[in-house]
């Protein structure tokens, strides 16, 4: 510890290129931060889904509908306890940079399916009981200003006109990567609007025994398979991570990005480093002359690196984190639950102190192995 | 009683494929409390003899002791330890750490010591006091001038009360003035506190201020 002063002063001898480094290490752990939480966010959206719920989707793609007629033979299976549908609705609130997701569900089964989605008593039945009301998360409510009565327009995209909805739930989840910011209302009244031409987009079924999943999903498929439109079933969570595929190999990508800039930073940090050593070459003389030992000066650099590290680093992450949970950031609504998780941040601290330990190591062996007496007649 | 012990002392510089001999078979006596300037010319191996007495360098042939210590038979790390108790060093540009204060740069030999914080604090004050800059103690160099920076130097080099101070062209920077308040406290040094000093200079005026001259040349060493 009372080595500290002496690497404490040393960062602060030059601290135009102290600030500079700590900055460019801490912008590139801000990065990482960033990249880092949207792959866990992307993963945890894939593990959202319940193992004792199955989805029926088209097997052709999942913008392709499951007709209508399916619902009986669905119900009809052995270990299906309830069966519900829904539609993307993909409507317009003003403007497109408004985007938000909206489901057009069989109301009353959809809400005794998912637990993780809670109403107040009578806010659902408010809403059951008006087949053009909708119920609302909390984040659209902070976003718009919407109140519980209100009526909102939305212009239809996929099913054209304007369309009108009256708030009368807002709901709460038990997980934020549930989604706080879906829009959901009655598939009867898409389907009486468009003049009975709606047509559910997935079948989600509860299962009475999660054990079975793989038997009846392969049950109703070969039912299917044959039919007008073949279907593909598999457990929520494993449609989740489907759809999230669809993102293409994103965390491949986000990997490549956050090595190329750990190894940029790297560079910056180490050269650094060396500049700082190389410019009191003469000091580690005149330290080694009074005493100062090789593996003492050694561990000095290495210290000094590793603070400058982690002072960017440290600073990056957790500013990260404080940014991204005081805007409550989700990605303009793409990435619900969007979160930079603690072990995030330990990690980046860790990458942090890497960082620094590598960046150090060449300055600190040549500090080590510094020829005192050559030094010396440099400068005597 | 003699402190510094040379015999038959030998120092052979390889520079690229040539071997330059500064000294052959030298030997020197230095006794306890003596005050001893080292005089000769540039490239003679004054510098080089003062290296070699603290331990900094190794001789080709032959021994060094002091106060009874082969230091010419120690292991990098048992000589650095004994550098950091046994010797003070003062070199021609002071070399202190300008990112310290004048405080912290006396306190530096102290830190490889087992004292606490509060006695090195107190033992870096005395030692700035001795040389007459206690008020001096928060000043980093850039606010002193080149005699006062010189004095820190000799506090940094008595802090840790060694027996033998080794001081390569001390005044070789300073004016006149400050030359004289250095060469004043080196010999204060010597004669209150019973240090053993080995004074390199090319000037004859500050070599005067010591007990006994010796000049080096040729690798020859001469009264």
């Amino acid at each position: 510890m009372k080595f500290f002063l002496l690497v404490w002063a040393n960062l602060r001898r030059n601290k135009r290129r102290t600030f500079l480094t700590v900055a460019s290490v801490g912008l590139a752990l801000f990065l990482f931060g960033a990249l880092r939480s949207v792959i866990t966010t992307l993963e945890d959206a894939a593990a959202v889904g319940s193992e004792s719920r199955v989805v029926v989707r088209n097997a052709i793609s999942i913008i392709f509908p499951v007709p209508m007629k399916y619902l009986s033979q669905l119900e009809a299976q052995p270990g299906v306890k309830s069966v519900s549908w829904q539609n993307w609705f993909g409507g317009v609130y003003i403007d497109e940079r408004n985007f938000f997701p909206q489901f057009a569900i069989s109301a009353e089964r959809y809400l005794g399916m998912y637990p993780e989605l809670s109403l107040p008593p009578d806010q659902k039945q408010a809403f059951l009981a008006e087949r053009t009301a909708c119920i609302i998360g909390p984040k659209l409510v902070k976003k718009f200003g919407w109140k519980l009565g209100q009526t909102v327009s939305l212009r239809g995209t996929i099913y054209p006109g304007e369309w009108n909805f009256t708030i009368r739930g807002i709901y709460s989840v038990s997980d934020p990567s549930f989604g706080e910011d879906i829009f959901y209302f009655h598939y009867e009244y898409l389907d009486e609007a468009t003049n009975r031409q709606a047509v559910p987009g997935t079948y989600v079924l509860e299962l009475s025994d999660p054990g079975q999943a793989a038997a009846i999903s392969s049950r109703i498929d070969a039912a299917f398979i044959n039919s007008e439109a073949a279907t593909k079933t598999e457990t929520e969570r494993a449609f989740q991570a489907g759809f999230i595929s669809m993102w293409g190999n994103i965390g491949f990508l986000l990997s490549v990005i956050g090595t190329a800039v750990f190894f940029a930073i790297l560079l910056v940090a180490a050269n650094t480093m060396m500049m700082a050593a190389r410019e009191r070459t003469r000091e580690m003389a005149v330290l080694k002359s009074v005493g100062f030992r090789d593996e003492l000066l050694f561990g000095l650099i290495m210290s000094e690196a590793a603070l400058l590290s982690l002072l960017g680093g440290a600073g990056g992450i957790l500013g990260a984190k404080a940014l991204f949970e005081l805007t409550r950031f989700d990605g303009g609504g793409m990435l619900p639950g969007f979160e930079l998780k603690w072990a995030t941040v330990a990690v980046g601290i860790g990458i942090s102190l890497g960082l620094g330990l590598i960046s150090g190591i060449v300055p600190a062996v040549q500090a080590a192995r510094l020829p005192v007496i050559e030094a010396l007649r440099k400068l005597v | 009683m003699a402190l510094v012990e040379i015999r038959n002392l030998t120092k052979i510089y390889h520079r690229e494929a040539q071997e330059v001999l500064v000294f052959q078979d030298l030997d020197l006596d230095i006794n306890e409390g003596e005050f001893l300037s080292l005089m000769g010319p540039s490239g003679s191996g004054k510098s080089s003899l003062l290296h070699l007495l603290a331990g900094l360098d190794r001789p080709t042939k032959g021994t060094v002791a002091v106060g009874g210590a082969q230091i010419s038979a120690m292991s990098q790390r048992e000589l650095s330890d004994w550098r950091a108790s046994k010797v003070g060093f003062i070199f021609q540009f002071y070399n202190l750490l300008p990112v310290l204060t004048a405080a912290q740069n006396v306190e530096l030999p102290l830190m490889l010591t087992p004292l606490s914080a509060k006695d090195r604090r107190d033992r870096a004050r005395f030692a700035l006091e001795v040389v007459g800059l206690g008020d001096r103690t928060d000043h980093f160099p850039r606010q002193l001038s080149g005699g006062q920076e010189q004095r820190v130097a000799i506090a940094r080099a008595v802090v840790s009360d060694p027996a033998l101070i080794l001081a390569d062209e001390p005044t070789g920077d300073l004016d006149a003035k400050s030359a004289d308040e250095v060469l004043t406290l080196l010999q204060r040094l010597n004669s209150e506190m019973g240090k053993t000093i080995v004074m390199v200079t090319h000037d004859a005026h500050a070599a005067e201020r010591a007990h006994a001259v010796m000049h080096l040349d040729k690798g020859v060493l001469t009264r």
